[in-house]
This record gives structure tokens, C-alpha cells and sequence, in this order.
């Protein structure tokens, strides 16, 4: 079983990603951006960050980086491909996923833990929970108010695709409090908070687990 | 001409004789452009060095003392920690959001240019109060700045501390402290050696910016017109700067790296300079290799441009082709620009012409030394008789809910929380408790670190109050499982030519130096900003200390504020109230009064307290500090946080409000036992319910307490 934590300059969450995974049993290993072979890797995950320091738009040079090549035709493959904050920009940007993600509704930096609430098992990163779980991570983000077209999420909502959602308080201003979503297939899958960082109880919360668990399960077999 | 330009430089006519006297000659501009930014207070520490000798850093667990770009210490199994404190106050008033972001990138360079990963920072602030438009702009500025920077440069902000006082309308201070982590082979040095070693500058290319900054901007007072100084301000850019430390760490890994320095203050001319004179060498140095962001640069321009995230490394011959390749993976521009002679000169060339040579060594160890005059401030003894009045009876619950409505005692998370503070899923302890607890993956190791200061204190007297500051911030990591390990302080005075404030800082060098003897604690590194004075006024003395500590194993349930459960008891250990109102939060606030002396540490009690608490951080849910507020504060916080009321016995209001130093508050389930021989310890009652019942003097809705703690700043930003 190997992960690819693919590190972009900018990205600073792929230590964090690595340790949390590891700590699952997988076997994830940090791939630079400019490498184009990722043949050996069953599934992929984008780390957040500040990729190429943010310029232009979050993701929007991130996009172009050659391994997103490799990471678009392992997504097409059906393979679990996982963005967190910064990659789930990226995966917007690439077109993998639906919407994108504008400036907080405050206009401030916000680093605190927020409680999600499971809205679908039908993903690489939910389907070990259960629906209506609440979940107690970490967001982290000054672009992570999530917007799309009222068709586009019309379309998300309809077919059981926001798998995350804020529960209580929307922190960000976030459409419909979304706080991820997947793909048609259910094998690429984005979110703004971080589960890394809820995966050790000396961290204050464990509620990362399930969503890295449920990654992990995915990857061996690889989805068809 | 010459004599016109040094004056306008910052320079002395005795400085610029000095200049003519080393070198035989009259200097050319480049060369004064060099003397007067190294011979800036801001470099040469002309003003304070002679003093700084008093800290004391001989512990065998040092490994560097102050002299490298930051203070090291050993802990243990091949583990090192470097730490350092630095201030960017007067580049902050100018352009708050740039000011304090370059504050945080150059503290950074600072950590890994000794070989250390940077895992966490902490900002200490002080502003002018926010009822000014100009305050709120600078503070939010500042936060933003900082916020901007840190998170993109993928290092967390652990916390710090602020305050607000009219001293800093005019003069915010924005301090920073940062902390790397090593193992032992990765150390390196400034130190250049080996003749006919490769000089590497690496980073960002070098631009007109802040050309000047050290010498106009950090070693002069302020006046009104100021903001011409703006083009003196740099520019950060947190992604180079990203780029720039994996770079390095990367070139340590693979041994590539003889000795690197960092460009701050001066650029090019200071670190290869100091490179150079740090290893007894001499340095040549071509300007026309530099990669330089616009065209037609003269090359005092060059020498002395302050552009950010660039590093100096010295490489040996035959690595150079690999440390380029490195560099490259990483996406960071390189240039080779240098060699290590064996002259003792630093030449400098461009267009094939001689631009500089001057000896390496004489821009540092050549600077001026002064010995200022001293003397007690006249209204010192006046300030110590004026003390606090105190009313006989109180109403208790509004007068604590005054205190937590100040911006400074209420709730900070709205700064916190725009700081990325849980990267690298290091912190145990994150900000909004007492220190703050890092863990060392892989090992059973825990690093705290609390940053304290208290102006007011230290402006009614000074020696107590940067005493008081070393006890409080010890009985901060204390409080975490951890004994104080090192200490780094920054030192904020006003203009260092009128003999009070030399007073005043003499007065602090004394306090933090004796305390710091007193737990054993080394002095590992520091930095003094003077001139902290606008319009004629002088801030508040504000030093500001960094205390690093140190547990091994670390507790696995460390004390938090908001483990408090119902039931539970409540304990104060520590000394009986003195009756200390001077300094109070209590005085400032309710009584408007700024007057008294404050109470003197007791040495041997804040010894005990300390080590009591250290231990019982292993055995016991909550420990809090009484700092600001006294008691009644200290309580609230555990209330608030816990979510659960509290019910306490008071025969009288004082001891509630009272700021007697080395106390804390302990709570625990009945059967835990607290009590030890040499620390007073008292129940003072038990948590519970959803008010905070003083018993006969009343008692404090708790979720009234709450709103009035969580907007107290909230309210004053927005």
C-alpha cells in the first residue's frame, strides 16, 4: 500500500499528513511536484499549504505543476485522491472537483476546531463513518469560504456529494456550511479542515481518524 | 561633502574620525554606507554592551550563549533547541503589516541558519489603547502581518502576550521569539573558514529595499513627517522564504554547508563581514555576481539593500556543483559571489573596479562602546509614595467584570486564532493557557515556552519588574510539567542619551540577571531596541522576556484550563496575599491609578512554588498562574474555559484582586493531596454550579462573565 503526499513549494502540511497516515499503517511517501511518474502509487494525497505561495489564486499555479498529470489519470483510474484545504483548492482548480474556494466571510485567518457533520458515506474519506456523525477537527484557512454556481450545487446536493458539512455556526460563510464534497465516483475527494490533525488524543481530538481510516481502507482494493 | 553624508547616515563626527583612523584614509561611500549601519545602536548594541556581560549563560546544557545568530541548548539524546528573541518595532509604526511580517521572516533565518528546523514562534505586542483609530490600525495591521507571514511560511505562532498603553501610541513594540530544533550534527556556524571556501548567496534577488533600515529606522527617534522613512521598510515574501529553509536544511543534510549567515540589518556588507571576521578570514567579495532584481544598482546600493529571505553560505570548492543543484531542486536562486582569503580584508569589487576594503573585523569589534550616563528618574521616589487608595467595600462582581472587559485581561483569541498555531502536530499546549508545550516526536520530551513582560511594573520599578517578569514566566512552563531552561529577552527602552532610561535599563539588566541566577537559568541570547520614543516621549520600560522549558518525560495529561470539572477542589498555593496594588490590574482599571512601588520576589518562595508546580503538573488537572487580575481573574479563566461555576470563601475583597508574585492556583479531585513542607498551600472552595459565589460578597453569572471575557477585544477591533 503506498500514498503519494505530493509536496508543491508552499505546501507545509505533508510532514503531518505523513505522520497521521503512518500512524494508520499506510505507507505514504513525499513525492515533489516536478516528478512525473507516479506508477507505483494506489492513491494520492494533496496536502494543505500555500502552494507556490497562493499566487494568482489558491491552487491556480498548483494546478500546472507536472505531477497533476499524474494525479488526474490516477483520478480517472478511480483511485482515492485526497485534498486537504490547500489540495482541495487545487483539486477545484484541476477541474477534479466541482466549485472553488473564495476569502473567509470575516476576512480573517481562521485556526480553531470546528464540528462537521457526516452528510454521505459515499467517499474515499467518509465511508467509514456514519451519516450525522459530528466530528471535531481543526480548520484552518483565510480561502476556505467553498462557492459554486447554484446549478453546480444543486446538482452536489442532489446526488449525495457534500459528504462534510459545518455544523452549528458556519465559520467561513461557506455555501450550504459545505465543508467537502466528492466526485461522481466517490474517489477523489476534498475537504477544508485538517483530519491530521485530529488523530492523536494528546492533539484534543481523534475525530480525524475515521475520515484518514476510511482513505486508508480504500486504497487496497483499489476502487474500480 | 564626506563630513555631510556620515551625519546624514546616523553617524558621529568621533565615529566618522574612528572610520578615517582604521582604515588611513577617508572612506568612500559604500565603505561610511557599511561603518554607519554596523555601527548603528541597532547592530553594535553600542549603548548596552558593555552592560549585557552581567547575563550569565555557563550551565554545562549550553551550547551557544549569546554571539551566533541564536542561543543553543542540549537536550539530550542528540536533541539541540536554538532559540532567539528579536523586536522590528519601528519598521511596525510605519507599515504595520510589513513591519511585523519581516519581523517574523528574519527571526526565522535566524533559527535555521543554525542548522535548526523553526517549529514555533510567539509575538509579544504592545500598543497605544484602541480607542484610537490609529491603534486599531497599526494592532490589526501587526496581527495581520504577522498571521500573513507565519501561516504561509508554515510556522506555527504558539502565542505571546499584549498589552495596551498610552507610552506606545506613537511606539508599538512588536516582538518576536522563535524556536528551531536540531539534532546535534546538523549544528553549524556563522564562522567562515578555510581559505579558498566559496561564498553562496542564496534567496531572493537583491533590490533597492530597505536600503538604510537598521540605522534610519531602528536607531533613531521618532518625530512628526515621519512616514517618508516608508521606502526604508522591506518587503517579505513568506513562499521564497519557505523555499529558502528546506533549501538549507536540505544542504545541511547532505554536509554541504561549511558556515552560513543570514542577511538582515546591512544585507551583503553585514554577513560577509561578520562571516568573515567570525572565522578570523577575510572575504572577496563581486558584486556583479549578485542576482539583483532591477538594473543600474550602484554597488553601495548592492552592499547595503536589506531585501529579504537571503542566506550567505560557504561552501568548499568541490561542492559547490552539488549545493547549486540542491538549491535548485528547491526553486531558490543562487549566485556565486565570494571567496574566503586568508587577508583579514573585506574587498569588495565591481565592474572590476575595488569598491571596498576595509579589515572584516573592524565593523564589528572596532564599533563605538559607550558608557552612557545614569541617573534614578526624579519622579522615581514621588511614584513610589503615590500608592493606591483602596476603598473599604467593593462591589465585587462589577468590579471583575471590568477587569475582564480590558482588552488585554479578556479574551485574545481573536488574534490567536488568525495564527495557524497546530502545525506540525507538535503543540500539546496551544495558545489561551499559561506556557505553551510542544512535544518532541519520537521521544517522551516536551519544550514549553511563556513570553512575559509587564511595562507598568517595570516603569514604577524597573528591577522588580523585570525580576517579577523572570518568576512569572518560569512559573508559566512551570505549570506545563517543565523546568526553566533558558532564557532569551528583548530589551524595549527609550532614547539611551537621557540618563533615566539608562537607568532603567541598567535597573532590568540587574533584575533579570539576578533572578535568572537564582533559578539557574542561562542567558542565552537577546536584543535591545532603544530610541523607543516619539515626539519626545519615552515608552514604558518593557522588557520582554522568552523563557524555554524543558521536561523529559512530559507529562501525558498536562494541565489545561479547561479540564476543571464540578466538584472538584480548588487550592492557592503560594504566599498569603502582601497586599501588592502597585501594578495591578486591579489599580489600572478600576481605580485609574498608575502609582506605588510593587512588592519585591521572594527568592526562595519562587523557587519552591516553581519546583511544587512542575511536579504536580504530572498529577493534577489544572494549574493556572495568578498573574494580571490577581486571583479573581485567574479563577474566572478556569470558570470560563471549564464551563463550570465555582464557589469560594473570602473574609475580605483584597486578596481576590491583589497581585503578591509566585502563586498559582491548583484544581483537583478531593482525594488529591497538594500539600508539601515549604510551599503555603489553602483550599479556597470548590468548583460547581453556574455562577462564580463569593460567598456574602455575591456572586457572577457565569455566561455573563463569558460574553463580557469574549468581546472584551472582540468589541474594541470591529
Amino acid at each position: 500500500m503506498h500514498v503519494a503526499v505530493v509536496v508543491f513549494p508552499g505546501t507545509n502540511c505533508e510532514h503531518d499528513v505523513d505522520h497521521a497516515l503512518s500512524l494508520l499503517g499506510a505507507e505514504p511517501e513525499l513525492v515533489w511536484h516536478r516528478d512525473v511518474d507516479l506508477s507505483g502509487a494506489t492513491g494520492v494525497v494533496l496536502p494543505g499549504g500555500f502552494a507556490h505561495g497562493d499566487y494568482l489564486r489558491t491552487g491556480a499555479i498548483a494546478r500546472f505543476s507536472p505531477i497533476m498529470k499524474e494525479v488526474e489519470r490516477l483520478a480517472a483510474e478511480g483511485a482515492p485522491v485526497l485534498g486537504i484545504c490547500n489540495g482541495f483548492q487545487m483539486l477545484c482548480e484541476a477541474g477534479l472537483l466541482p466549485g472553488a474556494t473564495v476569502a473567509n466571510r470575516d476576512l480573517s485567518f481562521i485556526c480553531r476546531h470546528v464540528d462537521l457533520e457526516v452528510t454521505s458515506t459515499k467517499s474515499i474519506l467518509t465511508a467509514n463513518a456514519t451519516i450525522g456523525d459530528i466530528l471535531h477537527i481543526p480548520l484552518n484557512s483565510y480561502e476556505g469560504n467553498f462557492v459554486a454556481p447554484e446549478s453546480e450545487v444543486a446538482i452536489l446536493e442532489s446526488e449525495g456529494r457534500v459528504i462534510l458539512r459545518y455544523h452549528g455556526e458556519n465559520p467561513n460563510g461557506s455555501t450550504n456550511s459545505i465543508a467537502g464534497i466528492t466526485n461522481r465516483g466517490g474517489n477523489v475527494a476534498g475537504l477544508m479542515p485538517h483530519p491530521e490533525r485530529a488523530s492523536e488524543d494528546v492533539l484534543g481530538s481523534i475525530d480525524g481518524r475515521v475520515l484518514l481510516e476510511s482513505f486508508v481502507g480504500s486504497l487496497e482494493p483499489v476502487p474500480a | 561633502m564626506t563630513e555631510a553624508l556620515h551625519r546624514q547616515l546616523g553617524m558621529t563626527d568621533d565615529e566618522y574620525g574612528a572610520v578615517v583612523e582604521i582604515l588611513g584614509r577617508s572612506p568612500n561611500e559604500p565603505e561610511l554606507a557599511m561603518y554607519s549601519v554596523m555601527w548603528s545602536e541597532h547592530c553594535s548594541y553600542k549603548s548596552s554592551r558593555a552592560h549585557l556581560g552581567r547575563f550569565g549563560h555557563d550551565q554545562p546544557w549550553v551550547v551557544f550563549g549569546p554571539g551566533e545568530n541564536a542561543g543553543v541548548v542540549d537536550l539530550g539524546d542528540g536533541w539541540l533547541a536554538a532559540l532567539r528573541i528579536e523586536s522590528h518595532n519601528h519598521p511596525s509604526f510605519v507599515e504595520p503589516h510589513q513591519g511585523a511580517a519581516t519581523g517574523v521572516g528574519g527571526i526565522l533565518r535566524d533559527i535555521f541558519t543554525m542548522g535548526a528546523r523553526p517549529i514555533a514562534l510567539w509575538d509579544p505586542l504592545r500598543f497605544g489603547p484602541l480607542a484610537d483609530p490609529q491603534n486599531r490600525y497599526l494592532f490589526q495591521g501587526v496581527v495581520g502581518g504577522i498571521a500573513g507571514y507565519g501561516n504561509a511560511v508554515g510556522v506555527p505562532t504558539l502565542g505571546g502576550e499584549v498589552e495596551f498603553a498610552d507610552r506606545f501610541s506613537k511606539n508599538p513594540l512588536v516582538n518576536v521569539m522563535a524556536l528551531g530544533l536540531m539534532r546535534e550534527e546538523q549544528l553549524v556556524t556563522k564562522a567562515a573558514a578555510g581559505e579558498g571556501n566559496v561564498a553562496i548567496l542564496l534567496g531572493a534577488s537583491t533590490g533597492r529595499d530597505g536600503i538604510g533600515g537598521a540605522s534610519i529606522l531602528a536607531s533613531a527617534s521618532f518625530e512628526e513627517g515621519d512616514e517618508e522613512k516608508r521606502p526604508s521598510v522591506q518587503v517579505g515574501d513568506p513562499f521564497e522564504e519557505k523555499k529558502l529553509i528546506e533549501a538549507c536544511l536540505d544542504l545541511y543534510e547532505r554536509g554541504l554547508v561549511v558556515a552560513i549567515q543570514d542577511l538582515g540589518a546591512a544585507g551583503i556588507s553585514c554577513a560577509t563581514s561578520e562571516s568573515a571576521a567570525a572565522g578570523g578570514m577575510g572575504m572577496d567579495v563581486d558584486l556583479d555576481a549578485v542576482h539583483v532584481r532591477e538594473l543600474a544598482m550602484t554597488p553601495g546600493e548592492i552592499l547595503m539593500s536589506e531585501s529579504q529571505e537571503r542566506m550567505l553560505a560557504i561552501v568548499e570548492p568541490g561542492d559547490v556543483d552539488e549545493a547549486l543543484r540542491v538549491a535548485g531542486k528547491w526553486e531558490v536562486q543562487v549566485s556565486v559571489i565570494g571567496t574566503v582569503t586568508a587577508s583579514d580584508q573585506l574587498r569588495v569589487t565591481h565592474g572590476g573596479r575595488v569598491v571596498a576594503d576595509i579589515p572584516a573585523a573592524s565593523l564589528s569589534e572596532n564599533a563605538p562602546l559607550y558608557r552612557r550616563p545614569v541617573a534614578r528618574p526624579a519622579h522615581q521616589e514621588s511614584l513610589w509614595g503615590d500608592r493606591p487608595s483602596l476603598p473599604g467595600e467593593i462591589d465585587l462582581a462589577s468590579a471583575l467584570l471590568r477587569l475582564l472587559d480590558d482588552p488585554a485581561l479578556g479574551d485574545r483569541s481573536w488574534i490567536y486564532e488568525q495564527y495557524d498555531h497546530m502545525l506540525f502536530l507538535n503543540t500539546i499546549v496551544g495558545p489561551g493557557h499559561n506556557g505553551s508545550l510542544l512535544r518532541i516526536k519520537g521521544t517522551e520530551k516536551g519544550l514549553a515556552v511563556s513570553t512575559d513582560g509587564d511595562s507598568l511594573r517595570c516603569y514604577l520599578d524597573p528591577r522588580r519588574g523585570a525580576e517579577r517578569i523572570v518568576y512569572e514566566s518560569a512559573l508559566n512552563v512551570a505549570v506545563t510539567g517543565s523546568r526553566p531552561y533558558a532564557l532569551v529577552d528583548n530589551l524595549n527602552f527609550g532614547n539611551p542619551e537621557k540618563p533615566a532610561v539608562m537607568w532603567q535599563f541598567l535597573e532590568t539588566v540587574e533584575g533579570i540577571a539576578t533572578a535568572c541566577e537564582e533559578l539557574d537559568v542561562p542567558v542565552v541570547g537577546g536584543n535591545v531596541s532603544f530610541y523607543n520614543e516619539t515626539d519626545g516621549v519615552d515608552i514604558y520600560p518593557a522588557p520582554v522576556v522568552g523563557m524555554l522549558g524543558f521536561c523529559d518525560p512530559m507529562p501525558t495529561e498536562p494541565p489545561r484550563l479547561d479540564r476543571g470539572l464540578a466538584g472538584m477542589a480548588i487550592w492557592l498555593i503560594g504566599p498569603e496575599s502582601g497586599e501588592d496594588f502597585a501594578a495591578s490590574a486591579f489599580s489600572r482599571i478600576v481605580l485609574d491609578h498608575i502609582g506605588g512601588r510593587p512588592q519585591a520576589p521572594d527568592t526562595d518562595t519562587a523557587r519552591a512554588v516553581i519546583s511544587h508546580a512542575s511536579r504536580l503538573a504530572f498529577e493534577v488537572p489544572v494549574l493556572h498562574d495568578v498573574g494580571a487580575g490577581g486571583l479573581a481573574v485567574a479563577l474566572a479563566e478556569i470558570c470560563m474555559k471549564s464551563d463550570v461555576g465555582a464557589s469560594v470563601d473570602m473574609d475580605e475583597w483584597q486578596p481576590l484582586f491583589d497581585e503578591t508574585p509566585h502563586r498559582f492556583i491548583a484544581v483537583a479531585p478531593d482525594e488529591v493531596d497538594l500539600a508539601i513542607d515549604d510551599v503555603p498551600v489553602r483550599r479556597l472552595g470548590t468548583l460547581g454550579g453556574g455562577t462564580m459565589n463569593f460567598g456574602a460578597r455575591g456572586d457572577l453569572d457565569l455566561g455573563e462573565a463569558h460574553h463580557i471575557w469574549y468581546h472584551a477585544l472582540r468589541r474594541r477591533v470591529s
